[in-house]
């Protein structure tokens, strides 16, 4: 994939912004008192002013403020010291008051950017246009009954907190990379569990087209694209489907469409025409929100290393930049490389980590959170290995029992013996051992056939268990066979 | 001894304090009263029976020396205030039935303080109106009649079932709400004080929107005073609204009586409009010369974008209301008049639900708040507010509190005024200032009009200073001595 598209008449160029909701991690609703957790009994989370009943006022969640804030300054965003809710009117069942509470001309968060991480382990900088925070409406079920649709409300008032990025992103790889990176931000921030399976992150996906250097294309907006995989097929397919019809001579028209993950193409909900007027006008239930200076202040000194901070970090301990990024890229990651390196070698804890224990678990289709091997269980293999108690060949053995038993690594190695022998009169004693049993090897070797080196180490470490330190073996037999 | 009915609520307080009778009496007699004026439709749902239980428990905390502020004292709650476990219905056919599982702050408050609510006061549909003749559960009829007419006249609107039940002795005070005037034109139209408080000063958690902006809880009462024992009760801050205010609630009732020497009066130009009824005019010059007679200082003062003040308040309110009243679709609660599918639904349930002017409001709001329009009307109306705000603050370098008059007629008969909608808006004109700016406002009944019916002058104050308005009223009320009683009790 590339954001180049070769149509018939030439190349075409991919231009994508996102606009990303997140909700906020938060105890309760946006303006009510009504938890905002998940997986709730239908309309079991629903106060009278989630569903909308008469006289009932919003009154703005604190803790989504500060979030919000948080989120801002993670994005590195202008924070708007005065912001505006607005009401965005439409009629819809699981719209209880008839309009969503949002922020419109004045959002809490202004112009920002952040770093993407790509493949080839380039960098790219990219534009945040703004973030602001919503309410969330309801869900509406089709599924539960031939006739009649369902409404369940708990997810009404839910906080949102909309992420738009500028249209900054030119392949669908930067696309994903660009969900992956605010993803692990809001995660690092802990104000966005960003789990896009349960829904709490979503993704609408602007996708425009145009020769290189010309000015932007009209646009289609793809509605709740809701997996990274999905925002990279979803771009592609629609970026395809636009160079297809220009080339057939037709024009685009700017729509709302809806990405289908089966067939993988997008299909138009909504043209131009039929959009609502939203009618938006500042809610006057709710007065302008003024933050005082202090306050971000205050939010600034308790934000974690970022991502890209820590990923610098991680360089200069001397893991390689793909290692690095591998690393920040879920905060989760990070925080098990550094308690398993806490003490090693970090590169030692790296390879470890990525190469053994990340493979471990992408085969066995675990998350990091359900590893049989904690992070002090690694790093305490780790320094096993460095300190010469055992081999990294042995090592591996000790880790698929780790893996297994859950057990620590220095006890494996004690149980099973598996000590790594690094007694110069034990290693010399068994090197002398395998020369004198294939003396015809060794007059062989001497007369020049280097390459049964190897066949020596090989008999040794078979008779030791392979418990001998490999680096004094080779000294001790290179000496000997010198003799 | 004055017939229980009569009293205000300070003397009742006392009456009860000293045992002269009980509250169970006194809600007793009111509602003897309520039953003989049934025809006068003042109240949508009658709450008798809890009221009785309620003037017992009153009697026991009497007995025990254990009395609420305001304990055993029977009011009238305007059907704006949700109510939980009683029927709220906003006077529309789209809430018929409605029963809140929740209470409003102000009827709460009140009802903490020992008041006894004898039923939901009839009003204009959604609080839309200045005649009370859109609920959808009948006209409310004023209690007073023109000499030699025997037509039924309008109480005002929209809180005219709160303001006519005060007037006819039924209740010894209401709730209101006043977003245009609702509650100082009918207390005008219905010869009783009310006063719109500062916006803020009151809770709208519970009271059905029409225009959040405007909107704001008050009281009516026959006397000045009552009203401030009322208010007091009412106001305050509450967590639950955003666009309540958190300053004390001082002792209103304190104020009443405080000398007004030295007070500066301002009385603005271009309240003098054309068409505006005569004796209104000459009343307005007569509560002029009673200000001054009692020590106040009188200054001619401008606020000269008076006369843009109608045109914004019937941009801003109806938009506020097309949005405030999207929740009323069939879906949740209250009407649904079923279709074939979801948009027929929602047709049918709306133009079944709301009536005429509600309608006519959801329209105009609609179209002020639409693309295309939305800077000419809308943005355009929030503009000239703002400069209607800066005149109330100008004029407050000058003077304390203005003195205009609160409507432009005295009360008139049912379907006088309702061939034009415009007429009937005009009502307003003196009142709507005010509400623009949030500023509080008072209604002070001060004499009679050639044919016998009350006329009032308003007073208005600056934000959160009602204890000024308290002051001049009651120092109005003194030098007026109203004292004319409505046809319906005279005869």
């Amino acid at each position: 994939m590339s954001g180049i598209i070769k149509g018939a008449t030439g190349d075409w160029e991919m231009v994508i912004g996102l606009e990303i909701h997140a909700q906020v991690l938060s105890e309760t609703k946006l303006f009510s008192g009504a938890s905002a957790a998940f997986g709730a009994a239908p309309n079991a989370q629903v106060s009278p002013v989630d569903a909308g009943m008469p006289g009932m006022l919003p009154v703005i969640n604190s803790v989504c403020v500060e979030k919000a804030v948080r989120t801002g300054l993670g994005l590195n965003s202008v924070i708007n010291l005065e912001s505006v809710f607005e009401r965005k009117n439409y009629f819809y069942p699981d719209l209880p008051q008839g309009y969503q509470i949002s922020q419109y001309e004045k959002p809490i968060v202004g112009n920002g950017e952040i770093e993407i991480d790509l493949p080839d382990g380039t960098v790219k900088t990219i534009g945040i246009e703004r973030l602001h925070l919503e309410q969330d409406a309801g869900k509406s079920l089709h599924d539960q009954h031939p006739q009649k649709s369902f409404v369940d409300l708990n997810r009404s008032g839910n906080p949102l907190m909309e992420i738009v990025s500028k249209p900054d992103l030119r392949t669908p790889e930067e696309a994903a990379a660009y969900v992956t990176k605010v993803r692990a931000i809001v995660r690092y921030l802990d104000t966005c569990d960003g789990n896009m399976d349960e829904g709490s992150m979503r993704c609408d996906v602007n996708v425009s087209v145009r020769r290189a250097g010309a000015p932007f294309g009209t646009r289609c907006e793809i509605k709740n694209v809701n997996s990274v995989r999905f925002v990279q097929m979803a771009v592609e397919s629609e970026a395809r489907r636009q160079v297809d019809v220009i080339e057939a001579g037709g024009t685009i028209v700017q729509e709302t469409r809806l990405f289908d993950p089966k067939t993988g193409t997008t299909r138009s909900m909504r043209s131009k025409e039929d959009a609502h007027d939203y009618r938006y006008f500042p809610d006057p239930d709710l007065l302008p929100l003024t933050l005082e200076p202090d306050f971000i202040e205050a939010i600034k000194k308790t934000l974690p290393e970022l991502p890209d901070a820590k990923k610098k970090r991680f360089i200069a301990m001397g893991l390689s930049p793909y290692d690095a990024s591998v690393l920040t890229s879920e905060r989760e990651r990070a925080e098990f490389f550094e308690k398993a390196a806490n003490g090693n070698d970090p590169k030692l804890a790296a390879n470890w980590l990525t190469n053994e224990l990340l493979g471990a678990l992408n085969k066995a289709e675990k998350d990091l959170s359900d590893s049989p091997v904690r992070a002090e269980q690694l790093g305490g293999l780790v320094a096993l290995i460095a300190d010469n108690t055992i081999s990294g060949k042995i090592a591996k053995e000790v880790f698929a029992e780790m893996w297994e038993s859950g057990k620590d690594a220095a006890a494996i190695v004690e149980e099973k013996g598996l000590k790594q022998v690094t007694d110069t009169g034990a290693i010399e004693k068994l090197v002398d051992e395998v020369l004198a049993e294939n003396a015809d090897k060794v007059a062989e070797y001497r007369s020049g056939k280097d390459k049964l080196f190897g066949f020596f180490v090989g008999q040794i470490m078979k008779k030791s268990g392979g418990k001998m330190n490999p680096a004094m073996v080779n000294d001790l037999l290179t000496s000997k066979l010198k003799g | 001894m004055t017939k229980l009915t009569h009293l205000t609520i300070k003397a009742a307080l006392e009456g009860l304090k000293k045992k002269e009778f009980t509250a169970s009496e006194l809600v007793g007699a009111h509602i003897a009263a309520s039953e003989s004026a049934r025809h006068l439709n003042c109240y949508i749902t009658e709450t008798f029976d809890s009221a009785r239980a309620q003037a017992k428990e009153a009697d026991a905390r009497y007995a025990a020396g254990k009395a609420l502020p305001l304990d055993g004292i029977p009011i009238a709650m305007k059907d704006l205030f949700c109510t939980e476990g009683v029927q709220t219905t906003a006077a529309s056919n789209i809430l018929r039935g409605f029963v809140p599982p929740y209470e409003s702050t102000v009827s709460g408050k009140m009802k903490a303080d020992g008041l006894i609510s004898m039923g939901k006061a009839n009003l204009d549909e959604f609080a839309m109106g200045s005649s009370n003749t859109t609920s959808a559960f009948g006209n409310v009829i004023n209690p007073w009649k023109r000499k030699g007419d025997n037509r039924d006249l309008v109480p005002g609107g929209s809180s005219g079932g709160s303001a006519a039940a005060v007037a006819a002795r039924i209740a010894m005070g209401a709730t209101g709400t006043d977003t245009g005037g609702s509650i100082r034109q009918p207390a005008a139209f219905c010869g009783i004080a009310g006063i719109k408080p500062t916006y803020g000063r009151c809770s709208r958690f519970g009271v059905v929107a029409f225009a959040s902006s405007l909107d704001q809880p008050g009281s009516f009462a026959r006397t000045v005073e009552d009203n401030a024992l009322l208010l007091r009760s009412m106001a305050g801050y509450d967590p639950k609204d955003s666009t309540s205010v958190n300053v004390p609630v001082p002792d209103y009732a304190a104020a009443c009586g405080g000398s007004i020497k030295g007070l500066r009066v301002g009385v603005p130009k271009e309240y003098r409009v054309e068409g505006t009824n005569a004796e209104i005019l000459a009343l307005w010059d007569k509560g002029v010369e009673m200000l001054k007679d009692a020590g106040a200082e009188i200054v001619e003062v401008s606020l000269p974008h008076t006369k843009y003040a109608l045109e914004t308040y019937y941009v801003i309110a109806p938009a506020e209301c097309s949005s405030n009243l999207a929740r009323y679709d069939g879906v949740r609660f209250g009407q649904r008049s079923a279709g074939e599918n979801l948009i027929e639904t929602y047709e049918n349930t709306r133009a079944e639900g709301f009536g005429r002017e509600v309608k006519r409001r959801i329209l105009i709001g609609t179209y002020v708040l639409s693309a295309g329009y939305y800077d000419a009307y809308y943005n355009q109306a929030r503009r000239v507010r703002k400069l209607i705000w800066q005149d109330f603050i100008d004029a407050y370098q000058k003077c304390d509190v203005l003195l205009t008059p609160t409507a432009p007629t005295p009360a008139f008969a049912i379907g006088e005024n309702t061939q034009d909608p415009v007429t009937m808006y005009l009502n307003d004109i003196f009142t709507i200032p005010a509400s623009m700016a949030g500023m509080p406002g008072m209604g002070v009944p001060v004499g009679l009009s050639a044919d016998g019916l009350p006329l009032g002058l308003q007073l208005i104050g600056k934000p959160f200073e009602e204890e000024t308005l308290f002051k001049a009223g009651h120092a109005l009320e003194l030098a007026a001595k109203f004292d004319a009683l409505p046809q319906l009790l005279a005869a």
